[in-house]
């Protein structure tokens, strides 16, 4: 991990070289360095941390902070192998336009912000975020449902998403939980 | 060393000295009778008469139907499909080791394939995505066939209440639900004793008309099969899914 000295030395490196506004909070909390990130900057960013070093992608994560808006959260897990050490990059996206950049293909040389290399391990689970919570990853080369069918309406994992499931059918009311069988 | 071998029963003429309890000697003298033979010697059916003749009928021969029969050995020959959904599966497996031992009565053999299966026992949560596809797997069973929801969770959906699950009645006849968070495997055979139970009173227990499935049933049309209906292994409303597509 870096220390609580060491995030902000991240923090202040991603600041002079993406600019002021790219990075809108860090925070150390039980030993885990994170720094909360402008969305559209998110490819920047990464890429600014895989040349220090972050160069493993552990994991990607869908969180959502209802009723604090804006609602949704992306969390990416780095993970430096040489050092082991560990940072975590936040974002947060409203519901009304959950929209962030895939940081799954690679951006080519003549794209904006290119050449960069992409992180293929964020297939799988930005598709899992998009099922889940909504977030539409832009430039994900596949972006469908992972988890649930295809028809499924909804994002199953949103706070205000009712927990649903079925009433439990007794014999006394076997027709009315299950329906006309 | 010489064997020497010897004859039983009157017809070797030693009807004297051979135990006529003797099971070999009863069962015997039973086919004879069967056979219309005229027995000679002590205790032969031949000088019976009256009720020690219906006596000894009623003791050696056993009447019963032949749908009593089939019903009898289906229920004593299970062939479970090897099918496991989650966590409910390591107790099934449980039940067919050594210490429960499910082939104490006949039904260890699980099949890898539904169409040698004629039990299934879904052991786990059932998840909506899955749901068709074990839809699929139970229809391409052999009738008669029946099924047993294992654990809470594809009966009621226990602690996965949920988006994801779907009980699995909804989706398909249920004969047995065997409850538990997972059930031992004790209760399992317990189900599936019950099942047989049942399958021995009834054999199909009426659940098409219970679950108003007719139709449901596998339909290979008659005459030669082409590769289409050969391979259409799912039915709705009794017409393989190769002649909906093909007309579409």
């Amino acid at each position: 991990m870096p220390d609580a000295t060491g995030l902000e030395l991240i923090a202040h490196e991603l600041r002079e070289s993406e600019g002021d506004e790219a990075v809108r909070e860090t925070s150390f909390f039980r030993g885990r360095g994170a720094i909360e990130i402008a969305p559209e900057r998110i490819r920047a960013v990464l890429a600014h941390l895989r040349e220090r070093g972050f160069a493993f992608l552990a994991s990607v994560h869908g969180v959502d902070y209802y009723p604090h808006e804006p609602r949704l959260g992306v969390h990416y897990e780095l993970l430096d192998m040489a050092r082991v050490d560990r940072i975590t990059v936040k974002l947060r996206v409203p519901t009304d336009a959950p929209e962030v950049a895939s940081v799954t293909a690679d951006i080519p040389a003549d794209a904006p912000g290119g050449p960069q290399r992409g992180w293929l391990t964020a297939d799988h689970q930005e598709r899992e975020i998009y099922d889940m919570f909504g977030v539409v990853f832009q430039g994900h080369p596949d972006l469908r449902r992972i988890l649930m069918p295809e028809d499924y309406e909804g994002h199953p994992q949103r706070r205000d998403f009712p927990v649903g499931g079925e009433p439990v059918a007794f014999t006394y009311n076997e027709r009315d939980a299950l329906g006309p069988m | 060393m010489e064997v020497k071998r010897e004859p039983l029963g009157p017809a070797a003429g030693l009807g004297a000295h051979v135990d006529p309890d003797a099971l070999r000697v009863r069962s015997l003298n039973a086919h004879q009778l069967l056979r219309g033979a005229d027995m000679q010697g002590a205790n032969q059916p031949a000088h019976l008469k009256g009720t020690e003749l219906d006596r000894y009928v009623e003791e050696r021969i056993l009447t019963t139907t032949l749908d009593k029969t089939v019903a009898w050995a289906r229920s004593n020959s299970f062939f479970p499909l090897a099918f496991g959904l989650a966590c409910c599966a390591m107790e099934q497996f449980h039940a067919a080791g050594p210490r429960m031992d499910i082939a104490r009565f006949g039904f260890e053999a699980f099949r890898a394939s539904p169409r040698q299966a004629d039990l299934i026992i879904l052991a786990g949560r059932v998840s909506i995505k899955m749901a068709p596809i074990i839809r699929r797997l139970y229809d391409q069973m052999l009738e008669p066939k029946w099924a047993i929801s294992m654990g809470a969770c594809c009966s009621s959906m226990g602690v996965f209440n949920n988006y994801a699950l779907v009980p699995a009645d909804k989706f398909m006849p249920i004969d047995v639900h065997v409850p538990g968070c997972p059930p031992r495997p004790e209760a399992l055979m317990h189900g599936v004793l019950k099942l047989r139970k049942m399958v021995q009173d009834d054999p199909d227990m009426g659940w098409r008309e219970r679950y108003d499935a007719h139709g449901t049933e596998e339909v290979i049309e008659a005459g030669e099969p082409d590769d289409a209906t050969a391979a259409a292994v799912n039915v709705v409303g009794g017409q393989p899914y190769a002649k909906d597509t093909a007309g579409a």
